[in-house]
This record gives C-alpha cells, sequence and structure tokens, in this order.
C-alpha cells in the first residue's frame, strides 16, 4: 500500500479556495493510488465538492499543486488536461442536456467521437457500457434524456462515466451517483466499481449511505470545514466511528411512542386504495412515510394528494398544503433569485399589504428560518445557487415550513443532505407534527422512513402495505417492497 | 411509444397544420393545384424559411435575434448594390457580416449580456446601413441569382424544391451532425458541455456566424425574387422568423428546435396569408386573422405535449 501511495495516478497539495467569504478549501492534501477506491465523507459544505471540482479541472485552486501520473499540472490544468488523463466525473446535480438523447449525450461527453458514423459508435460505447454494468436497464439510447426518470438518467451518466472513448477511463468521480437509485441498482453499481478497481482503476466515491463508503471502498478520507480530519483504511472504520469523525451522532430511533389510538377522529388527508389496496390515511400530528423502492408512484400519489387541495387556476386563499420537491433543479429552485426570495415565496399574500410586499417582514421571517434551520450563507440576498445542495434544500424546507398549511408533502427531500442536517430537520418535523401538522413524506431511505408514526409500502404504482408504531423497521419495509421479486 | 417519440411528435402539428391549409387553397381556388401555382403560392417562402432557419440557429443556444429583418434587409440591399455591381466588395461586405455575427455571438457570451438587447441594439445599426445604402427604393438583382430563382425545373417548381434543400441541409447540420448536437447541447444544458471539456465560446460563435450565413443567403434569395432592394424589404422577417420556429416545433430555450419543422412554420406563416386573400378577407382583418391562425396552431401543440408529457411519466 504504501509504495503505491508514494506513485500516485492524482495528488493534490495544500489546495485552498475561497468563494468571496467562505473558505470552501483549506490546505488540503489528497492522493489517490491506482487500483484504489477512496470514499470521501463529510457535511454538505465540508468541501467535498470543491475538492471534485479541482480534481477535474473545473476549478482552479488559490493556491497547492496538482499532479496527475506524476506530472505536475498545477500552472495549466483545466477539463481537458484532467480527461487526457482518463479522469471521469459523475456530479451530484445531473449534468446531461435533457433535450439531446442518450446518444448525443455521449458525443458531447466523448469529443473524440466524432466524423461520419459517430453516432452509432456513440451508441456502442454508452450501450456496452450500460449493458455492462446495469443488465435489463430498459434505457432506450435514442430517447431524449429530459423523458428518462432521475434515476435512468444517473445511470446513463455513471455508464458514461465509466465507458471508453479515446482512452480508458482510469480515475472515476462519483459525487452522490447513489441518490436516486434504488437499492438494487445501487448495488450493481457498487459490484461495477470493485470490478473497475480491481482492473486497476481509481475511483473516488462520495456518498452518504455511509454503508456503501464502508463496504465499497479501500480507504476512507473524512473532510470537515475544508480539511482533513480522519484518514485510513475503511477497515478501520465503523458506521459510528466515520459519523463521529464526522462530527454528528446517529441516533437511535426514539422508543417508538406507542401508535396513538386514532379510532374516532377524522383524519386530515385520505385517498381511497384501487383494487383492494389499503386507504391511505393521514390524521393531524403524524408523520407519515411513503417508502418501497424508488419510482413506484410515491411522487405520483404526493402531486395527486396536492392536486386535491385545490386547483390550478386560482391561488386558494388560505394555504392548505406545502409541497418539498425533490429534484430541486426542476421543481424548487427559483435560480435567478436571491435566498431571500426563495424563501419568502410561499408567504406573500401573508407579508403583503395593498398588494406591496413588506420589505421588513419578509426579512424578518426568512432571517428567522435562516437561524432556525441553519442555512449557512453570509447574507440571505446571495443567489441561490451560490449554497450548496444540503443548504438549498434547507432553504426549500423553510419555504414550506414558513407556511401556515396544515399539511406538508415531502417528495424525498433530502436527498444529497449531511447526518448533521437530517437530524436537525427530524427534529423539527417533529416539533411541528407535534403542534399538530401533518407531514407526508417519501423518502429512499430507511433510517428517515424510521422516523415516521405510519408507513405505506408502496410498489409498482399502489400501497401494498400500511405499517405501524414498532412494525416500522427495515426488515419489514424491505419485505414488503420486494416481495414479488423474492416469489 | 417509440415511433411517436417527442422529435416526431414536435413534427407532426405543424405537418398537419400545413396539409390542412394547402388543402383549403385548392378546396377555395383548385387552379393553385398546378406547377405555377405552388410556385408563386411558396415563392416568397424561400427567403423566409431561411431567415427562419437562421434565427432558429439562435434560438438554439437560447438567445434570440431581434434584429434579423432588419439584417436580412441590409443584406439585400447588399445584393443589389455592390454584390450587382463590384461582386468581390460585395463577397467581402457579406462575410464581413458574417463575422459581424460571430463577434455578437462572443461578446454576449463573454460580457453575459441579454441577447434580445444587443441585437435590438444592432437592428438599427444594421436599418441604418441599409437606408445609407439604398435611400429610396432600387438597385439591381445580380443575374445569376435571378436566374436561380425563376427557374424552372421539371416538374417540381423551384420553390419546392428550394424549401426541401433547406430542410434538408439544415436538418443535417443542426440535429445530425456532431457539431450540430455541441450546439443543442449548449442550448439544453451548457455546464454539461462546459464540463465535457468543449468551448462554449465556440459553440456559441459557431451558431451565431452560421445563423448569419443562413440570414445572408435569405436577404440574397428575396432580392432574386423581387429583382431590386430597398432598405425596409424584410422587416417583417424578424416576428415571422419567431413565430416560423416556435409554429415548427421548437422551443425557446432549453435547445429544442427542429429545422425541418421551422421550413414548415416558414411555409404555413405563408401560406396563410395567401389562403386569406384567397377568402377575400380584407388586408386590415388580415394581420389578426393570421395571428388567429397561429393561436389556433399553437394550443393544438399544447395539447400534444400535455399527452406526450403524461406519456412519458
Amino acid at each position: 500500500m504504501n509504495d503505491q501511495r508514494d506513485n500516485p495516478v492524482l495528488a493534490v497539495n495544500g489546495a485552498s479556495k475561497s468563494f468571496g467569504a467562505v473558505r470552501a478549501l483549506n490546505g488540503l492534501s489528497f492522493a489517490l493510488a491506482a487500483g484504489e477506491c477512496v470514499g470521501l465523507v463529510g457535511h454538505n459544505g465540508a468541501g467535498k465538492s470543491t475538492l471534485v471540482g479541482i480534481m477535474n479541472g473545473g476549478t482552479r485552486p488559490d493556491s497547492g499543486t496538482i499532479h496527475l501520473g506524476g506530472n505536475d499540472e498545477t500552472g495549466r490544468y483545466s477539463v481537458a488536461v484532467a480527461r487526457k488523463y482518463g479522469l471521469r466525473c459523475v456530479f451530484q446535480e445531473l449534468s446531461l442536456c435533457p433535450n439531446l438523447t442518450v446518444t448525443e449525450n455521449a458525443r458531447i461527453a466523448h469529443a473524440s467521437i466524432s466524423g461520419f458514423g459517430w453516432r452509432r459508435r456513440a451508441e456502442r460505447v454508452v450501450r456496452s457500457k450500460l449493458d455492462e454494468i446495469f443488465p435489463g436497464h430498459g434505457i432506450d439510447c435514442d430517447q431524449a434524456v429530459g423523458t428518462l426518470s432521475i434515476a435512468q438518467r444517473q445511470m446513463v451518466e455513471i455508464a458514461m462515466a465509466f465507458s471508453e472513448s479515446d482512452g480508458p477511463a482510469r480515475i472515476v468521480i462519483l459525487d452522490e451517483p447513489t441518490s436516486s437509485l434504488d437499492a438494487n441498482i445501487a448495488r450493481q453499481m457498487l459490484d461495477h466499481i470493485r470490478k473497475f478497481v480491481g482492473g486497476g482503476g481509481s475511483v473516488v466515491l462520495i456518498s452518504h449511505i455511509l454503508s456503501e463508503i464502508l463496504t465499497t471502498t479501500d480507504r476512507i478520507v473524512v473532510m470537515k470545514d475544508g480539511g482533513l480530519v480522519a484518514e485510513g483504511p475503511s477497515s478501520r472504520f465503523t458506521m459510528e466511528t466515520l459519523v463521529g469523525a464526522m462530527g454528528s451522532v446517529v441516533r437511535a430511533r426514539d422508543a417508538a411512542a406507542p401508535p396513538r389510538d386514532r379510532t374516532g377522529t377524522t383524519p386530515a388527508l385520505t385517498r381511497r386504495g384501487t383494487d383492494g389496496a389499503p386507504e391511505f390515511r393521514a390524521y393531524a400530528g403524524e408523520i407519515v412515510g411513503l417508502a418501497g423502492l424508488g419510482g413506484h408512484g410515491q411522487t405520483e400519489t404526493l402531486v395527486e394528494l396536492y392536486r386535491g387541495f385545490g386547483g390550478d387556476w386560482l391561488a386558494p386563499a388560505d394555504v392548505k398544503a406545502a409541497f418539498v420537491a425533490g429534484d430541486r433543479h426542476v421543481d424548487g429552485n427559483l435560480p435567478m433569485w436571491s435566498i431571500l426570495r426563495n424563501i419568502s415565496i410561499t408567504l406573500l399574500t401573508d407579508l403583503t399589504r395593498a398588494g406591496i410586499v413588506r420589505d421588513g417582514d419578509e426579512r424578518a421571517v426568512a432571517q428567522s428560518w435562516r437561524e432556525r434551520i441553519g442555512i449557512r450563507t453570509d447574507s440571505l440576498d446571495n443567489p441561490i445557487l451560490s449554497l450548496s445542495g444540503g443548504n438549498q434544500q434547507k432553504v426549500l424546507f423553510s419555504r414550506a415550513l414558513a407556511t401556515r398549511a396544515p399539511v406538508v408533502l415531502m417528495d424525498d427531500p433530502m436527498r444529497g443532505v449531511d447526518i448533521g442536517t437530517k437530524q436537525e430537520v427530524y427534529a423539527m418535523l417533529r416539533a411541528e407534527a407535534d403542534r399538530g401538522r401533518t407531514f407526508v413524506w417519501y423518502s429512499t431511505e430507511i433510517d428517515e422512513i424510521c422516523q415516521c408514526d405510519r408507513v405505506y409500502v408502496f410498489r409498482e404504482g399502489r400501497i401494498v402495505v400500511e405499517l405501524t408504531g414498532a412494525d416500522i423497521r427495515e426488515d419489514r419495509v424491505l419485505a414488503a417492497s420486494f416481495s414479488t421479486e423474492a416469489a | 411509444m417509440n415511433w411517436l417519440s417527442a422529435d416526431r411528435l414536435r413534427l407532426v402539428v405543424p405537418a398537419l397544420s400545413l396539409a390542412v391549409l394547402l388543402a383549403a387553397v385548392f378546396w377555395i381556388q383548385p387552379r393553385a393545384m398546378s406547377y405555377t401555382g405552388l410556385n408563386l403560392l411558396f415563392n416568397l417562402a424561400v427567403p423566409i424559411a431561411l431567415a427562419t432557419i437562421a434565427q432558429m440557429l439562435i434560438m438554439t443556444v437560447n438567445d434570440l435575434d431581434l434584429s434579423m429583418g432588419t439584417f436580412v434587409s441590409f443584406t439585400a440591399c447588399v445584393t443589389a448594390t455592390f454584390l450587382q455591381s463590384n461582386p468581390l466588395l460585395g463577397v467581402l461586405i457579406l462575410a464581413g457580416c458574417v463575422g459581424v455575427y460571430a463577434v455578437l455571438g462572443v461578446v454576449i457570451y463573454l460580457r453575459n449580456l441579454p441577447s434580445i438587447v444587443v441585437t435590438l441594439g444592432m437592428s438599427f445599426v444594421w436599418g441604418g446601413l441599409a437606408v445609407l445604402l439604398l435611400p429610396a427604393p432600387g438597385g439591381v438583382a445580380p443575374d445569376w441569382i435571378r436566374a436561380v430563382m425563376v427557374s424552372k425545373p421539371p416538374f417540381v417548381p423551384m420553390a419546392i424544391i428550394a424549401s426541401v434543400l433547406i430542410a434538408a441541409v439544415a436538418h443535417w447540420i443542426v440535429i445530425r451532425s456532431a457539431f450540430g448536437v455541441v450546439i443543442r447541447g449548449v442550448g439544453g444544458n451548457e455546464r454539461s458541455v462546459t464540463r465535457a471539456g468543449w468551448s462554449v465560446l465556440r459553440a456559441r460563435a459557431s451558431a451565431y456566424a452560421l445563423a448569419g450565413v443562413f440570414a445572408v443567403l435569405a436577404g440574397m434569395c428575396l432580392v432574386g425574387l423581387t429583382t431590386s432592394a430597398d432598405a425596409n424589404i424584410a422587416l417583417r422577417y424578424t416576428l415571422l422568423s419567431i413565430a416560423g420556429v416556435i409554429l415548427g416545433g421548437g422551443e425557446f430555450v432549453g435547445g429544442r428546435v427542429s429545422p425541418i419543422g421551422a421550413v414548415i412554420g416558414a411555409l404555413t406563416l405563408t401560406l396563410a396569408a395567401s389562403f386569406l386573400s384567397f377568402l377575400k378577407i380584407s388586408p386590415d382583418w388580415q394581420i389578426g386573422a393570421q395571428g388567429a391562425i397561429l393561436i389556433v396552431v399553437l394550443a393544438l401543440r399544447l395539447v400534444l405535449n400535455r399527452h406526450e408529457g403524461r406519456t412519458a411519466r
């Protein structure tokens, strides 16, 4: 291991980078050997994405050096140089062109596929990798990426990163690659990583799903506040020590409160089940979880529930439900607006007098939510896109929670949010629920589902089982999600 | 689902509306159903189709060109004067115009300026230059352009051949070629194109330059048809070209464009005007009626898009 480390394929030394007043990286050094998979973990805003940007040539560090294959590339490093060394990246936010087909996106990703017959070659490159990594993926390469589901897009992006064009991929950086994938597909990808590493490739894996990091990587690097706080072989870490190193604690599920007796009370929300499926009910003061594999009708159910609260034509005078979007780039952010405006958009009816927004009140509300939910920024007037992904998501939470809406619908809102933030949000949800609010929460993560009072597991577009109280356990949820596949 | 992909569906509505309109014209005026009739119906659509393709290229990279009309007018004036009297100088001026378009693309990108503002400003520049060149209507079309535009190929009229050719060439450049993919990629997700190591600057400059080429061709064709030029000859092309792109299934942002659709859109707009004349609707009402046709077609497309969105989920 040591002699490998002496001759790294990629080495960043003493890299620093500031964005305005925020110091994203603080003299960090990082090395990657051939045939090694390194896990990179840390809070949102710990500097992982900045480090990825420096490694792939998109971000120029303020100071520090970068070596690839033993050559000093510090001064002239760029995305193009990185690609020459076979470095590929899968980014946290999906970065394909939605208007192009899968094949055409492969052409964008691999500049070397050009000239006569490029379409056929590009398709062969991406299709063969898709078949290899995700057998039975069911993706048509002539389909526009915009018509694929998030999971399918992510699969395409992963396949693209591992595929060969002018040269083989040697270093692959995966930033939250499994965040939208269900367990099966995520496993296929992790298996492929091991195969790739076994063949001499190098991988940097960033994931908030710690079990993935622990089982897949050889070495783990823990980052915090732009620096390196712990490093060592993966075998030396456990879930607890890892979380400890990151500076947050995993809390076991609070001794489950016994399910309250709801007979006689009317639910705040109901939806009749079709074809013998259990009826969906949510009572005031409950957190109701929608579980199951990704893309099995949970989002559609949320949208239907939301639509049930009002027409598309007139804004209701009193907001009855708020929605926290999962795909924040599509449904959530107002990307050209400041953080302040992004928070206050749902509140404008409350904040206006005679059609004029009262600036002071708007700022006060946003300020109080910034403190309550801990949005990391030096000014609320910064553009929303200046925030890290997790912090953007916090803004979307504030937007929903700041309303008077008694029902909050959440579409897998914690995607790519670090554990510390999650714990804060869980506590806040619980406090809000105790005040009588109802939450309907679609989540792809079991530990989030375990926070709920009542859980509906979805499979193939319908509810298959209802769990309450102590029945809400990982094994029960998984069993319900998979039972047909097992039969 | 596969045979009715999003791209094909994008073409169905414009093609259908053109067919319906054409059928209506033939029904009212059966004599239009002839070689000469078709040529007369469509020959003014050729320069509009070229201008529409030019506009479409700009819209591919999420910009909008409000100077299209004055620019085509200016190139028409150059064609009717310099290109006729001093071909070398004329070619140089027109090449320079294409160069200016490339520079506009660079400036808009580098300075992060709204294209609408820049091209609106440029429209006054082009308009002024055109007036300087031809203060009164005049000039003469170069003989060879005239000869091409009035030529009578066997069986199929020139206007139809030219439209098909324009559509085919533009389709090949924008949809089939590797270069076109990069341009549409810039419109779809500029960041991902940058991350893959492409120069967005170069892509945008090429898109603008290519738009300049098509707009210059539009001006030349127009003069070939009208035999002389004037400084305001093509002012309506700005809005016609935008309407043509949208009518043909293109969108303002997101790099979703269809060159074949754009040409069909241009044909439809031209035909709509003739159709209304055949109906003997007074010219006072024609523009309003043309707008009504536009709204009907766009509404139809919206309905189909919704349907498409539902099946995609």
